[in-house]
């Protein structure tokens, strides 16, 4: 190791060294270059989900059975959800971790890098397999992405083997790439950096990390019972061998409700960033924040049965989950207060990720809002498995996480590229997409008051015109993506420079440096003010 | 940390103290996040037997239905209760299955037996296991066998019929608004499940 570090920083002297070429990317234990693959990986994984949303939202597009048939219609269902949840959100957060957090704490690196080039390389693997079990006789997995017992036991198709390990792989990355965080976060701050002064898109990171370690171990204790029951004839989920399937829901939503506030609490934190950025005035309720973050994931332990009113659970106990549920909007409330009263009376100006930021504050408000609605456990009789959850979920992912995620890569574009991205572009892609999304997804709202099931191929006729006006918002926000691909490789390739501090109200380490950041983040301890 | 330009290749090994300290640092916290993980994985499966006794101490799933000893001897005459009782066969199973009471009457602390007919249609011998389920839930813990079909796997010969007893009743301290409770039995094939000798035996 000392010799091998000695000539290491003879090579240091030549500040950008690096291997070029494909090695560079296979071989790399650089954050930076990590957090860009993960980036593009999540980019790719986006189209991908994206393009089996059209194949869902073309097929709906009329009643009746035109385009696809209905077991090919539930792998779409699926492995759409799958891969947006594990392949473009999740880790485009963990790209995104990994480039920004050594810059913002003072650190040189990632405290773990040789683990962290295995956990993203270990993506595309696992993604390949998933996605190869669609080509596969008896088709892919067709049961959900919340793969319920016995849909993904007794009646699943044959492949359910490769989805199984597909997500046990998955699995092992996000906890490697959640260890990797942890331990950068506590033992690699620059002398100085004190908890509290950590930006909150690291302190919720940090939180979210906790969680990533908590639970998807659960995860795979599912899955594995998934492919025992299955393929090695015990009985976790069977009623003929003693087994419960109502033992598969409690499972898999202790695992699930907290995984929902992982895919959300870094957005929190990003918008923390840009929102006083483009306030030019401090965040509103710093430590409230921090402290709303974290009751917001230790409830997450103490609500999963909430996805499972309609399962016949005593009265006492759907009124716990339902207070317990409701109890979550306290410290989302905060939070959103906090946003809004960092703008109140700031000289606010609406560049790109400003507007994707202000976007997210109004958009996930309301699926929040669809979501207390669903708390109502008496109203969630009528609401359970129809497309107002539909929309409630899409509404906080899609304008709550995808959303936070645009505004994180326009707001740190000029940073990791040196460039300026193209202002005009980048404001024709926000509107684009933030018509299209509620042309997409409020009328779901409406659907599913009306009485229309989820992860159907084919409906009744009264709900014909709003599912058309459904699909068009689908193939208006899918093609605005596009839109956002054409931005991200025009500001790579060139563009206005950009200076070391792009935005005037922003603030954070990564500001001090140059644009675009140096190969090595900060080689000496930056001095924290 | 002021030496640490190298870890990016260098990981956990530095050359200088404070980065030796670091390492250690880091180890000692990976150790510690790796052992979260352990037991998070056994707790997933620790959520199984937990469930099991969680239920069984609750009855919220309806499963548990008490295994009683010894017949009532304390009848309550105040009031009645009304039990249903349902069926079906799981797919795979070729047997016909049917209650023979659909709905009965009874005392909370009176026995009572009711019949069920199984048919097994089929030119060979099927193994059969009866699971039972009560609706609502918290009413199961209420509900005590003295004798069951369900307490043992029925095997059945080719086109034989036979009739099925449970014997059963009420307990006396059931909540005055459980009036009527349905019990159902669903009949699942475990030919496969059992060895040969066993169906010989049974």
């Amino acid at each position: 190791m000392t010799t091998l570090s000695t000539a290491d920083s003879h090579e240091h002297e030549h500040h950008d060294h690096k291997p070029k070429g494909l090695m560079r990317w296979i071989l790399t234990t650089n954050h930076k270059d990590i957090g860009s693959l993960y980036l593009m990986f999540s980019f790719l994984m986006f189209l991908i989900g994206g393009a089996m949303a059209m194949v869902i939202r073309a097929e709906l597009y009329q009643p009746g059975l035109q385009i696809v048939e209905p077991n090919f219609f539930n792998q779409m269902t699926t492995v759409h959800g799958l891969i947006m949840v594990f392949g473009a959100v999740m880790p485009a957060f963990t790209g995104l971790a990994n480039w920004l957090i050594p810059m913002m704490i003072g650190a040189p690196d990632m405290a773990l890098p040789r683990m962290n080039n295995w956990s993203f390389w270990i993506l595309p693997m696992a993604f390949s397999i998933l996605l190869s079990s669609l080509f596969m006789e008896g088709g892919g997995p067709n049961f959900g992405w919340t793969f319920y017992a016995p849909l993904s036991t007794t009646y699943s198709p044959d492949s359910t083997a490769l989805f199984v390990f597909a997500i046990h792989i998955m699995g092992i990355s996000s906890i490697l790439g959640a260890i990797n965080v942890v331990v950068t976060i506590i033992n690699m701050r620059a002398p100085g950096m004190t908890y509290m002064k950590m930006p909150l898109f690291v302190w919720t990171w940090l939180i979210t990390a906790f969680l990533l370690i908590a639970v998807m171990p659960v995860l795979a204790a599912t899955v594995t019972m998934v492919l025992t029951d299955k393929y090695f004839g015990t009985s976790f989920f069977a009623a003929a061998g003693g087994g419960d399937p109502v033992l598969f829901q409690h499972i898999f939503w202790f695992f699930g409700h907290p995984e929902v506030y992982i895919m959300i609490l870094p957005s929190f934190g990003i918008v923390s960033a840009i929102i006083p950025a483009f306030s030019r005035k401090k965040l509103f309720g710093y430590s409230s924040m921090v402290y709303a973050t974290a009751s917001i994931a230790l409830l997450s332990f103490v609500v999963w049965a909430h996805h499972m009113f309609t399962t016949g659970m005593p009265v006492a106990a759907e009124l716990f989950f339902m207070y317990c549920t409701m109890l979550i909007s306290v410290p989302t409330g905060v939070k959103v207060f906090n946003w809004v009263a960092t703008m109140w009376r700031g000289s606010l100006t609406f560049e790109t990720p400003m507007l994707f930021a202000i976007a997210f504050i109004v958009l996930f408000t309301i699926g929040g809002f669809s979501g207390l609605m669903l708390a109502i456990t008496p109203a969630d009789f009528q609401y359970h498995d129809t497309y107002f959850v539909v929309a409630h979920f899409h509404y906080v992912l899609v304008t709550g996480a995808i959303f936070s995620i645009m505004a994180a890569s326009y707001y740190w574009l000029p940073k990791w590229t040196g460039h300026m991205y193209d202002e005009r572009l980048g404001k024709i892609h926000f509107w684009a997409s933030v018509i299209s999304v509620n042309v997409l997804f409020f009328p779901m709202h409406f659907l599913g008051l009306a009485g229309m099931p989820r992860r159907v191929p084919d409906y009744a006729l009264q709900f014909a015109d709003f599912n058309q006006l459904v699909s068009i918002g689908g193939f208006a926000f899918g093609l605005s993506q596009l839109i956002f691909l054409v931005v991200v490789i025009k500001c790579a390739r060139g563009g206005e420079k950009a200076p070391a501090k792009p935005w005037e109200g922003a603030e954070g380490l990564e500001w001090d440096m140059p644009s675009p950041a140096p190969y090595h983040s900060h080689t000496t301890p930056p001095e924290i003010k | 940390m002021s030496n640490n330009t190298q870890s990016s290749k260098a990981g956990l090994g530095g050359s200088e103290s404070a980065d030796t300290g670091l390492a250690k640092k880091n180890k000692r916290l990976i150790v510690r996040l790796f052992s979260i993980i352990a037991v998070m994985f056994c707790f997933g499966f620790a959520l199984v037997p937990l469930y099991d006794v969680f239920c069984q101490v609750t009855g919220i799933n309806g499963r548990n239905v008490v295994k009683s000893d010894a017949p009532s001897v304390l009848i309550d005459r105040t009031r009645t209760v009304r039990i249903q009782f349902t069926t079906s066969v799981a797919p795979g199973m070729p047997w016909q299955f049917k209650p023979m009471t659909k709905s009965i009457d009874v005392h909370p602390g009176e026995n009572k037996v009711v019949k069920f007919s199984a048919l097994n249609p089929t030119s060979s011998k099927v193994v059969g296991q009866a699971i039972p389920s009560v609706a609502p839930g918290l009413a199961s813990l209420y509900l005590n066998k003295t004798e069951c079909f369900c307490f043992n796997q029925q095997a059945l010969d080719g086109g034989e019929q036979v009739e099925m007893g449970l014997v059963f009743f009420i307990s006396t301290d059931i909540p005055k608004h459980i009036k009527t409770m349905t019990l159902s039995y669903t009949l699942f094939n475990v030919s496969e499940s059992v060895a040969p000798a066993e169906i010989a035996a049974l």
